[in-house]
């Protein structure tokens, strides 16, 4: 089976009003060279699920977004992603904010087709306040404890970035964390990735490079080949994230205009464009790791 | 041997590095510079038995130090601890945090999510993170580098991100000390605990040249004040060996306000 599509094929089987999950985590392994064909596209009304970073902050400056299930949105070093924030302030978007650990127990449950998982967390907090539709259970055992019961996060849709896939749909990250992107997968409908290097399927004969794969092909929809296809955020060991871009990005959220000068200066019409931009590939690939 | 010349973010890392001391074999978890500097200092002190991550993916059985490391710097893994691994972790309570909330109310319940209107906040900030999680699974301590009544303020917090010690939202079949375990507060004037009556927020010692007044001017709500209360002690001359070890680029120096010195008394 060949998986192997465009950016613009893949985020074309995407709708209004999707749920759609973003992989990585804040500025890392973000697959950002999708969340720009969003950009560029008339896709609105989507209820973004993600660790987040500026796929969401800019998917919410674009106003692509109606809902962020959200249990930070931060760029690491910069701590308060800017667009988010300003959508936040406002009182443009709907939240779903949860703890870290509650969305990975509801993507745990869409991918179990469970309709929810039970948890102390939540517990004694306004996380039950301001999301009255998760709702609490009473242990049916002896200590008839009372518990949360986590919904299902399913998705109809996950966008991810990996090191490298093949085009049946095997993807690799080699990275020092694989976060919560297997679960993802598992917990949509349909499942997009993008990859820095597309790779015949021999390269993971090995089980040094088999063993790095954490989910099975049939978790896998498309396959779209983007080299750099994480910046501005980092694709460890491949390249780190660009600090200089994101400081750039913060500025234009102060900026009168800001945003839209961001979309025509370096999103622009194609990723061909966007790189040229940033510098070209090679500059993504000497961006240095960031140390923690 | 006490010595003293030390400055205050030295002061307030050995005193929060004492949060850890009698933990056993857990997580030790700081967040910000000077909790990490606290719970290194633990692990090389204090503490041997505790664990500790590279804040990225792996388990260290030494802390790294904080900021650009030599090119020949290899780090001591000790096993992978990717996010998904953290949250096994954290469910199981074999972790203590230390944490540093822009709230905190009196039940000890804190916020890190936003400040006023929900649907429309004044400032938003990071999103409660893994504060319900933490708060109901393991223990935790805050970390408060200015001791005002915007931190320790009358009244709930905006949004309450980790549960504490309030008896309205006692969920069935818990009793309060299953649910929740906050341990040390350490601010810059002094350090505290949930130990009052009913858990009331107590101060445990004075930072030198701290006054009860002020610390009773600065929180948003009744502080208990036990009869013996002491001095934070001095870092030791082997203390801050360590914390400069841990910490060569000085990166401490920029956590208080113009890195004041630690004996704030009148000289």
């Amino acid at each position: 089976m060949n998986k192997v599509m465009s950016s613009a094929q893949a985020i074309g089987q995407l709708r209004d009003g999707m749920t759609i999950g973003i992989g990585g985590w804040g500025p890392r392994r973000k697959p950002m060279a999708l969340v720009r064909e969003i950009l560029r596209s008339d896709l609105r009304d989507l209820t973004v699920v993600a660790y987040g970073g500026a796929d969401v902050g800019m998917l919410c400056a674009a106003g692509k977004v109606r809902k962020v299930v959200f249990a930070f949105v931060s760029l690491d070093f910069i701590p308060l992603e800017p667009y988010f924030r300003l959508a936040r302030q406002r009182g443009d978007i709907e939240v779903m904010e949860i703890d870290e650990g509650m969305y990975l127990l509801g993507l745990r449950a869409a991918a179990m087709r469970v309709p929810f998982l039970p948890t102390r967390i939540g517990l004694g907090t306004d996380v039950l306040r301001h999301n009255p539709q998760i709702r609490t259970i009473v242990s049916p055992y002896d200590d008839a404890r009372e518990l949360v019961a986590m919904p299902a996060l399913t998705l109809d849709a996950a966008l991810l970035h990996v090191d490298r896939a093949d085009a049946r749909g095997v993807c690799q990250i080699k990275g020092p964390d694989h976060y919560m992107d297997d679960v993802m997968a598992r917990a949509s409908a349909k499942t997009f990735v993008s990859c820095d290097e597309l790779v015949d399927t021999t390269y993971f004969a090995s089980p040094e490079e088999a063993r790095y794969v954490y989910w099975e092909r049939s978790e896998t929809t498309g396959v779209v080949h983007i080299p750099g296809g994480a910046h501005p955020s980092s694709c460890n060991p491949l390249y780190g994230f660009d600090v200089a871009h994101f400081k750039d990005y913060q500025a234009s959220a102060a900026a009168e205009n800001g945003w839209a000068e961001y979309m025509s200066r370096y999103v622009g019409d194609s990723e061909a464009h966007y790189q040229q931009a940033v510098g070209g590939l090679d500059a993504i690939r000497t961006l240095p790791l960031p140390t923690y | 041997m006490a010595t003293s010349d030390y400055t205050l973010a030295e002061l307030l890392i050995c005193a929060a590095s004492e949060a850890w001391r009698h933990d056993g074999e857990v997580l030790a978890t700081g967040i910000g510079t000077i909790p990490r500097l606290a719970a290194s200092l633990a692990m090389l002190t204090s503490n041997p038995d505790l664990m500790m991550t590279d804040s990225e993916a792996f388990l260290l059985s030494e802390p790294n130090p904080m900021g650009p490391r030599p090119a020949d710097f290899r780090p001591q893994y000790e096993t992978w601890m990717g996010f998904s691994r953290i949250f096994d972790n954290v469910w199981g309570g074999k972790r203590h945090a230390m944490v540093g909330p822009t709230q905190i109310d009196r039940f000890g319940q804190s916020n890190i999510s936003c400040i006023g209107d929900y649907a429309k906040p004044k400032a938003m900030m990071l999103g409660v993170r893994g504060f319900p999680g933490n708060s109901s699974n393991h223990a935790n301590s805050f970390f408060v580098p200015s001791h005002n009544t915007r931190v320790f303020k009358d009244g709930e917090c905006d949004v309450v991100c980790s549960v504490g010690y309030n008896p309205a939202r006692l969920p069935k079949g818990y009793t309060m000390e299953e649910l929740v375990d906050i341990r040390l507060v350490v601010t810059d004037l002094c350090l505290m605990d949930f130990g009052g009556p009913d858990h009331q927020l107590r101060l445990r010692s004075l930072h030198p040249g701290i006054t009860v007044e002020q610390v009773v001017q600065n929180t948003g709500f009744p502080v208990c004040i036990p009869d013996d209360v002491v001095t934070t002690p001095a870092p030791t001359a082997q203390q801050l060996e360590v914390i400069r070890r841990m910490d060569p680029h000085n990166l401490r120096a920029r956590e208080i306000k113009d890195n004041p010195p630690g004996d704030r008394s009148a000289r």
